[in-house]
Formats: C-alpha cells, sequence, structure tokens
C-alpha cells in the first residue's frame, strides 16, 4: 500500500469535486439565529446604577430593570453595529451573573417571570440552516454562534439563578414550564458545542428540581431520538442528551417501568443504526450498561436488537458494536449469557473470520478478557462447535499474519478447555465442509426447479392467472 | 385457478419455509425476493392456510428482508386467489405496517393502499376499515404514524357511519402527542381532504388544517403549508379568504426559516390554487417578503419561483406588478451576497424578458443579465448563458455579445474543469446564436484549445462540441476552419494529442461527408498506423472501423486494408485485436 505515497501529487489540482480538506480551509465560520438580520434600527438602552451602588431595598427593583434591558437582543454579525451598547449589556449580564452568586433575598416572586423572560428572549431563536448540506460533524468545523458574548453569560446566569439557594422551583414551575423545556430541548440542535454544554448542565438542573417536568422531558428526548433515527439522521445534540440520560437511568427504581424498558430498546438500540453512531457511541453504550446494570434480564433483548442491527458494510461502526458487546459481557450474568450465547457467538464467529483485520482483531481481543474466558470455559461445548469452522479456515487462509497468530492462540485455549470435542470437531472438519456443499446444491437445485414450474405457468396461463 | 394447485411431494412448505427461515440474510432476502414462487409452488390454498400464517408470525427479522417482504405482498392478490380473498394478505402487512423502520412501514403502507382497491366495499368494511381503526389506535406510535396513509383510500367506499369513525380517528391523529404522529397526518391531510364531502372539508378538514399550521414543533407545521394548497384548490373562490388565507399568510411569515422556505417552494401550486384576485392582494405583497428573506435558503427557494410566479400573473396587471413590485426585489437579489440565490435567480431571470417585451427587456433586464454575466460564481454565470435563447427571442443575442464574450472566455478557462465541461455543452446553442462570422473571429479558438486540454472529460467534449458545429455550419466550414487544425495535431509530441486527432476524425467523418474523409483525413490516420506508441495505433484500428462506412470503396480496398492486415500481424495484444475486429466489421477478410 506505500506505493500511494511516492506517486507524485497530481497534475490537474483544481477539479470539481470539493474535497472535505479543501472546503475545510474556508472554515471557521459563525452564524446567527435567523431572526436578528433584518433589524435596521440601533438600539438605545439607558446605562443604570451598578447595583452594589444602590441600597439593599432598591436592589431588587434594579434587578429587575436590569433583567428587562437584556431583553434586547443584538446583531452579532454586524461586528460594527451597537459597540457601545454591546459593551453595556455584556458588562450588565456580569454584574448580573455575580449578584445572583453572592446576593441573598434578591429573588423576590416578582423576578422569576422576568428571569424566565430575559432568557427566553436571548436563547430562544430559530437556527438557522446549516451552512454545508453534508455537514460531516467528524471533518468539519462547527459553525460558532456570533452572539455567544452575550450567550454564554445568560446561560451562565441561568445557571447561578437555577442553583441559587433561594431558588424555590414551587414559583419557577409556573414559568419553566413544558412550552420552555420543549424550545431548550430544539436547541440541543446548535451546532456551536460550546453552547450544546450549557444546554446540558441547564437541563440537568431543571431535570433535578422539576419532577412534574420528569416524565415530560423524558418523552421528548425519545420523540427527538425517534425523529433522528427515523427521519432526519440530523441532529447536533445526541451526545449531550444521552449524557443525562446516562445519570437519569442510574436513578431509576427498581422495578423498572415498562416506560423505561421500552425506551431502551425501542429508541435506545435502534440508534445504533445511524450512520454518525462514532459521534455518540461511548455515550450510548454507557447507557445500555446502565440499564443492564440495573435489570440484568434487559440482557437477552438488548443482545439480540444489537445483533439485528449489526452493521453489515461499515467496518468501523463493526468495531464500535465489538467494543460496546465486550462491556456488556463484563457485567453480564452467567445464566443471561447462556440464553443469548448461540446467536452471539454465531456473529462474532463471523466477525472474526472477517477480511477488515482491525474486525478480527477485536472480536479476537475477547478471548484475553478474563471473565469472558470463563465463561466460554462454561459453555465450551455450545460455543466450540459454533466458532470451530471460521477459526480453522482462518488459521490457513487470513491474510494478516497478526489475525493468523491471535486465532492459534484461541484455537489452542479451546483445545486446552475441551480436548475432546477439538479432536472430534477436528476430524469432521472436511465431511462437515462437504455435507455443508451438498446442501447448497439442493438448495440450488430446488429453486431451479421452482422457477422452472413458474415459467411452465406462465406459459399455460399467458402470463396472467385468470382472476 | 385451474392449474394453481401446487405439488405436495415436490415441494413440501416445510422445505420452502426452510428457505424463508436460512440463517444467511442473502438467501433469506432471495428467497423472500422470490415468494411468488414460493406461492406458486404451494398452490393458492395452502398459500392461504400455510404460508401466511408462517409470514405473519415470524415477522421478527431484518429490515430489508421486511421490506421485500412489504413489496412482495402488495402484488400477491392472485396467489392467494383472487379479490374475495385478498383479505387474508392484511394480517401480515398489518404486522408491517407497525415495524420502526420508516421504509419498511411506507412500503406495508403502500401494498395495503394497492390492496385496498382490490377489496369488495363490503370487504372493505368487514377487513379493512378494522385494520385502519387498530392502526390508528395502536400503542406506539409507528402504527398511529401508518393509519395515516390508509384513511384516504377507504373513505369514498364505504357507509356513511363508517364515513363518520374514519373522519373522528383522522381527527385524533392530528392532535396526537407525539410529532411524528402528527407528521404523517399533516402530510396526509391534503390527500384525506381531496376525498372528502365540501360540508366536511369545511366543518372538519379547515380546523385541523389550523391547528396543525400553528403546531408547536416547525417539523409540522411546514407539512401543514403543502396540505394549504391543496385545501385551497377544493374550496370555492368565496370561502378561500375566510377560510384558508389567514393561516397561509401566517405560514408565510412563520417565526421559523424551514416553513418560510416550504411557502416559498410551493409558490406556484398556491398561486394557482388560489386564484388571480388573491394573488394581487396577498400573493404579491407576501412574496416580495420571501424574496427579501433574512435566509438565503428561502431567498433562493422564492428567487427559484420568480419566472413562474411572473407568467401566471393576472394579465390585466401583470406588467404593473412585475415592474413596480417584483423587478425592484429581482434586482437586489442580483447582488445578494448568497451565491446559491443568485444562481438560483440567473436560472429562471433570462424568462422574464419574454413577458415584458422588448423594450423592458433592453431598458431594465439587460443590465442585470450583463451583472450577472460578470459575477464571480462560475455558476451564475453558467446559469445565464445557459437561458440565452429565451433573450434570443425577445431582444437577439447581439445585444448581449459584447459582454458575452469575456463572460465565455473566462469560463472557457476555469480552473475548475466541471466548469470548463459545462460551457462546452452550451457551444453549439451559442453558435448558433451568434453565427458563423462571430464564432470564427472569437470562440473558433476556444474551441480549439479544449482539444489539447489536460482533462480527458474536456478533450472527450470539445470533440464531440465539434461534430455539433460541423452540423450546423456544414462540411465546407468544416474544411476550411476546422479540419487543418485537427490534422494538424497528429504530428504533435504529446500522443494524447495525436489520440485526440482520431477521436476528432471518428466523431467528423459522418458529419464532414465522404469527400473530405476520404481525401484528407484517411491519409492521416494511416499514416499513424505506424506511430510508435500502441495506443495511437490500436485507435487507428478503430477509428478506421469507425469511418470505414463513410469511405469511397475503393480506399477501403487498396488503402485501408493492408493497413488493417498489417496492424492485425502488430506484436501489441491490444493493436492486433482491435485490427482483426475492424477487419471482420468492415468484411476486409
Amino acid at each position: 500500500m506505500s506505493s500511494a505515497a511516492t506517486t507524485p501529487p497530481s497534475v490537474d489540482k483544481v477539479d470539481g469535486f470539493s474535497r472535505k480538506s479543501v472546503r475545510k480551509a474556508k472554515q471557521k465560520r459563525s452564524q446567527s439565529s435567523s431572526q436578528f438580520r433584518s433589524q435596521g434600527k440601533p438600539i438605545e438602552l439607558t446605562p443604570l446604577p451598578l447595583l452594589k451602588d444602590v441600597s439593599a431595598q432598591e436592589q431588587p427593583e434594579l434587578f429587575l430593570k436590569k433583567l428587562q434591558q437584556c431583553c434586547a437582543v443584538f446583531d452579532f454579525m454586524d461586528t460594527l453595529s451597537d459597540l457601545k451598547m454591546k459593551e453595556y449589556k455584556r458588562s450588565t449580564l456580569n454584574e448580573l451573573v455575580d449578584y445572583v452568586t453572592v446576593s441573598r433575598g434578591y429573588l423576590t416572586e416578582q423576578a422569576y417571570p422576568e428571569v424566565v423572560k430575559m432568557v427566553s428572549y436571548n436563547i430562544f431563536r430559530t437556527l438557522p440552516p446549516s451552512d454545508s448540506n453534508e455537514f460531516d460533524p467528524e471533518e468539519d468545523e462547527p459553525t460558532l454562534e456570533a452572539s455567544w458574548p452575550h450567550l454564554q453569560l445568560v446561560y451562565e446566569f441561568f445557571i447561578r439563578f437555577l442553583e441559587s439557594q433561594e431558588f424555590q422551583p414551587s414559583i419557577a414551575k409556573k414559568y419553566i414550564d413544558q412550552k420552555f423545556v420543549l424550545q431548550l430541548l430544539e436547541l440541543f440542535d446548535s451546532e456551536d458545542p460550546r453552547e450544546r454544554d450549557y444546554l446540558k448542565t441547564v437541563l440537568h438542573r431543571i431535570y433535578g428540581k422539576f419532577l412534574g417536568l420528569r416524565a415530560f422531558i423524558r418523552k421528548q428526548i425519545n420523540n427527538i431520538f425517534l425523529r433522528f433515527v427515523y427521519e432526519t439522521e440530523h441532529f447536533n445534540g445526541v451526545a449531550e442528551l444521552l449524557e443525562i440520560l446516562g445519570s437519569i437511568i442510574n436513578g431509576f427504581a427498581l422495578p423498572l417501568k415498562a416506560e423505561h424498558k421500552q425506551f431502551l430498546v425501542k429508541v435506545l438500540i435502534p440508534l445504533h443504526t445511524v450512520r454518525s453512531l462514532s459521534l455518540f457511541h461511548a455515550q450510548l453504550a454507557y447507557c445500555i450498561v446502565q440499564f443492564l446494570e440495573k435489570d440484568p434480564a434487559l440482557t437477552e433483548p438488548v443482545i439480540r436488537g444489537l445483533l439485528k442491527f449489526w452493521p453489515k458494510t461499515c467496518s468501523q461502526k463493526e468495531v464500535m458494536f465489538l467494543g460496546e458487546l465486550e462491556e456488556i459481557l463484563d457485567v453480564i450474568e452467567p445464566t443471561q449469557f447462556v440464553k443469548i450465547q448461540e446467536p452471539l457467538f454465531k456473529q462474532i464467529s463471523r466477525c472474526v473470520s472477517s477480511p477488515h483485520f482491525q474486525v478480527a482483531e477485536r472480536a479476537l481481543y475477547y478471548w484475553n478478557n478474563e471473565y469472558i474466558m470463563s465463561l466460554i470455559e462454561e459453555n465450551s461445548n455450545v460455543i466450540l462447535p459454533i466458532m470451530f469452522a471460521s477459526l480453522y479456515r482462518i488459521s490457513k487462509e487470513h491474510w494478516n499474519p497478526a489475525i493468523v497468530a491471535l486465532v492459534y492462540n484461541v484455537l489452542k485455549a479451546f483445545m486446552e478447555m475441551n480436548s475432546t470435542l477439538f479432536d472430534e470437531l477436528t476430524s469432521t472438519y472436511k465431511s462437515d465442509r462437504q455435507r455443508e456443499k451438498k446442501k447448497e446444491k439442493e438448495r440450488e437445485e430446488l429453486w431451479k426447479r421452482l422457477e422452472d414450474l413458474e415459467l411452465k405457468r406462465s406459459l399455460q396461463t399467458d402470463g396472467i392467472i385468470p382472476t | 385457478m385451474a392449474g394453481a394447485e401446487g405439488d405436495d411431494s415436490l415441494y413440501p412448505i416445510a422445505v420452502l419455509i426452510d428457505e424463508l427461515r436460512n440463517e444467511d440474510v442473502q438467501l433469506r432476502l432471495n428467497s423472500i425476493k422470490k415468494l411468488s414462487t414460493i406461492a406458486l409452488a404451494l398452490g393458492v390454498e395452502r398459500t392461504r392456510t400455510e404460508l401466511l400464517p408462517f409470514l405473519t408470525d415470524t415477522i421478527y427479522d431484518e429490515d430489508e428482508v421486511l421490506l421485500a417482504l412489504a413489496e412482495q405482498l402488495g402484488s400477491f392478490t392472485v396467489l392467494v386467489g383472487g379479490p374475495e380473498f385478498v383479505h387474508c394478505l392484511l394480517p401480515p402487512l398489518e404486522s408491517l405496517a407497525t415495524v420502526e423502520e420508516t421504509v419498511v412501514r411506507d412500503k406495508a403502507v403502500d401494498s395495503l393502499r394497492k390492496i385496498s382497491q382490490e377489496h369488495s366495499p363490503v370487504d372493505l368494511e368487514v377487513h379493512f376499515v378494522p385494520l385502519v381503526k387498530r392502526l390508528a389506535s395502536g400503542d406506539w406510535f409507528t402504527s398511529r404514524t401508518s393509519a395515516c396513509g390508509l384513511f384516504s383510500v377507504c373513505y369514498p367506499r364505504v357507509s356513511s357511519t363508517v364515513k363518520a369513525e374514519i373522519r373522528q380517528h383522522f381527527r385524533t391523529l392530528c392532535s396526537d402527542d407525539t410529532p411524528m404522529v402528527r407528521r404523517a397526518a399533516a402530510s396526509k391531510l391534503g390527500e384525506f381532504a381531496k376525498v372528502l364531502e365540501l360540508d366536511y372539508v369545511k366543518s372538519d378538514i379547515i380546523p385541523l388544517f389550523t391547528a396543525l399550521a400553528s403546531d408547536e414543533q416547525d417539523s409540522v407545521r411546514l407539512l401543514a403549508v403543502e396540505a394549504g394548497v391543496s385545501i385551497a384548490t377544493l374550496l370555492p373562490q368565496e370561502d378561500l379568504e375566510a377560510l384558508v388565507m389567514p393561516t397561509l399568510r401566517q405560514a408565510a411569515e412563520d417565526k421559523s426559516w424551514r416553513v418560510r422556505y416550504m411557502v416559498a417552494d410551493k409558490f406556484s401550486e398556491l398561486q394557482k390554487a388560489v386564484g388571480p384576485e388573491i394573488t394581487k392582494n396577498d400573493l404579491v405583497p407576501a412574496f416580495q417578503n420571501l424574496l427579501k428573506d433574512c435566509e438565503a435558503e428561502v431567498r433562493a427557494a422564492a428567487a427559484n419561483k420568480v419566472k413562474v410566479f411572473c407568467e401566471n400573473l393576472p394579465e390585466d396587471s401583470r406588467e404593473t406588478i412585475i415592474m413596480t413590485h417584483i423587478l425592484p426585489c429581482v434586482k437586489e437579489l442580483v447582488s445578494d451576497t448568497n451565491q446559491h440565490v443568485k444562481s438560483a435567480l440567473a436560472s429562471v431571470i433570462m424568462g422574464l424578458s419574454t413577458i415584458l417585451g422588448k423594450d423592458n427587456t433592453v431598458e431594465h433586464l439587460l443590465p442585470l443579465f450583463l451583472a450577472q454575466l460578470k459575477d464571480e460564481c462560475p455558476e451564475v454565470r453558467l446559469n445565464i448563458i445557459s437561458n440565452l435563447d429565451c433573450v434570443n427571442e425577445v431582444i437577439g443575442i447581439r445585444q448581449l455579445s459584447q459582454s458575452l464574450l469575456p463572460a465565455i472566455v473566462e469560463l472557457a478557462e476555469d480552473a475548475k474543469w466541471r466548469v470548463r465541461l459545462a460551457i462546452i455543452e452550451y457551444m453549439p446553442l451559442l453558435a448558433g446564436q451568434l453565427g458563423v462570422e462571430f464564432f470564427d473571429e472569437k470562440l473558433n479558438s476556444l474551441c480549439m484549445a479544449w482539444l489539447i486540454d489536460h482533462v480527458y472529460a474536456i478533450r472527450e467534449a470539445a470533440t464531440c462540441n465539434l461534430m455539433k458545429l460541423v452540423e450546423k455550419f456544414g462540411a465546407e466550414w468544416a474544411q476550411n476552419t476546422i479540419v487543418p487544425k485537427v490534422l494538424g495535431m497528429a504530428n504533435d509530441s504529446n500522443y494524447l494529442h495525436r489520440m485526440t486527432t482520431l477521436f476528432c476524425i471518428n466523431a467528423l467523418s459522418e458529419a464532414c461527408g465522404q469527400e473530405i474523409t476520404t481525401k484528407h483525413m484517411l491519409p492521416v490516420v494511416l499514416k499513424m498506423s505506424t506511430d510508435q506508441v500502441a495506443n495511437v495505433r490500436f485507435n487507428v484500428a478503430k477509428s478506421l472501423q469507425k469511418i470505414g462506412p463513410v469511405l469511397e470503396s475503393s480506399a477501403l480496398q487498396a488503402e485501408v486494408k493492408p493497413v488493417l492486415e498489417k496492424l492485425s500481424t502488430d506484436q501489441d495484444m491490444d493493436v492486433k485485436y482491435f485490427a482483426l475486429e475492424a477487419i471482420s466489421v468492415l468484411a476486409l477478410a
């Protein structure tokens, strides 16, 4: 393969294909939400005194005024407009962040709607279209949010507000309602990873403090995932949402509700089918394992689900699946293992004989895992016959010497485990292959006969069977 | 159904079912794809009593297998014994319609729609409608989603009580609490409205439309736009203003760009549906706003519609509306910051000239064409050039030729070969419109330069271009202008250029005719048979085969034959092969 490196670079450097690497050069873009752009007139804010400069009684009133001022939203795509006012808002937001962190007794009941309003005005916006249609999160630089200097402070302020000791969910729930959560969830599609990171914390706090919203939040995340899997394959915040779910699952009470099991089987498992799996696979696998640690009885449906969605053409995903399966096997109970060992090892046997050496290698590494080894040993009479043919064949014909070496070790391990069965399989290997070939031939003949029949029929009936 | 009984001894069901259960997915898939063969072997009776129950029970499989199954069952009616038994296909399709994977589900719904037509009205109420109801009240969203697509096919053929139930089910699904189902309902709303009685369209569909169009999710709202267009076509003119326009107006100003994009994208259909009066009063300002939208996606979608929108304006006020309302927006779009917007506009803007006539075109549109011809983005320039014929009809291309030339030259030398390729494709069109004199003077050298481009696709296109030019300007022109240059390349030191000569001859011989081919081209080809590069030599053989039919038969025998015979003893395998092929095709053996 090294010859590719020595071929001279092609003369025709400029062709019509937009190579990813070429596109990259013009990137590092930033974008702003679509609502700002057509605002023409400058925004005027009258400077207010600092909160620390007024008496304690006046502070709540001034706090409200400042919140109202911060509802003004600036256009950051126009880097020259409203410079003074942008700076003023920035310092005011900074002041508000400090204020909610250190002050006591500022949170009057009137402040709640104003805080939520200010946050809503700033963060809720229609996300603009993605610049490139085939945005590839692995290759392309994300588009950064232009208004981040303000947005960050608003998020910072909101988190401090939610975490404040004086914060009372019973009052806040009037304002932080289902609609609020829904809009918050939509923002997880933001391309800016900084924003998604803040959103993660915000949503987590809301989930923690508002018991009444929990089921709703879970259901909406459900919907986002289903849409992502079955409709769009595009949503930027999947990893972040899964991260939150990881800790939510951790807190589920036992026995698990049917709703939660359904979420595992009908949402989390199908998430494995998405093309961009690599972007959130770690978080996803964590969620799955969390579920299995809660309720080992779920092992069978999970493994069967993974086998159903096993990647057929994407080796990179196959390696991820094998990694996840090992994590599952690490926590599997022997009684559960017995239930799924047959379909499972049929798949593993296919992986072991994959011509892609990384897939084969990843599967063969299972034999270095002591716990898995002990499970295989206990069930060697079932597993060995499944694995034997593949192992035997690869040991003779795999192109990659490292794989052949690994396979020898595995065969050796099997031999030590169950030498009688091993010898038996070795001696019947040839006749088994022949039997398979014969069966294959019979199949072909059956189909030939069937096709003849079809042909005859259609001749008889002149192509159309009378009805 | 005579002769449709299977033979038990030959095809026991167990063997066939084993095939459908084969461990290898690929084999399973193959078997399912030939399910009709299996059914044929079993005969209608056993297909109904054994095969279908098996298929219904074992529907847990790979989605790809299920997809094939869903498709097969749609054309299975004859195999189960014709329309009177068609309902036994419902159970497996019902299960398939609840599967998670969208493609499988959609295919199952397609098949169900198809076989619904084969149900008698009685069977429809006894078997099909209950299935639709079950799906519509299923627990998991998938079955409810599938149900949305089935209402419209059974509604026209059932009794009024059942109709009322169907409407009720559809209403419920439109306010389902999962957005997936609401999306499915919204996307079928227009289709369902079409089969409803007008009174029910007003009493049932309109409220649903209004509700879906103000859904909290923009993905639902945008689907309602399309439904709105269909609904508008169903209503009498006097009801439109009150029943659909408020909602459509709101959609055109939706806070989500996706919804506005949808409005822009459906604008022509909408215009047709609402008629001239509403177009004048409502759609013109809405269209202006879309052309000025803050999102480039929306502007581009609207720009694409400029021509069709203007064309369909009511004749009495068309010109005034275009000149006072649309043209100012179009002018701004010419210098838009986004290249997709400009390029969308460039692909339609020329069409305005036929609508506005000569004077307006010269005064108002010409400056815009010229500006776009100088645009920095090649796609914009190309789109203008590719539509030159529209302008030619109105004002003649001469008006543009001064600006056209630099634009063409620049595109012809663009660094991206796809751009060069695109402009080559327009050359015959341009040549035809600009005339032979202009062509010889300004464009001929470009056409020749492409022959030695370093990208093969360009050389190939250039060859083909020459052929089209000769067809247009005639053999005499060819002999005087291009043939000498092409033949000159036969002595080039680069073998690729020498081969280009051969490719050109292949393309030109027929258009140039016997005399030029025999007198001028043939000697060059024959001379090249001694080229030191084997690729050139076997292309000589191929060329001779190609031009043989055009040559005088005496030349064929006297000149071509000996050369081919010599080539057939060449030491290179390929040269031999093609020489022998030519000999046999030309019947020179």
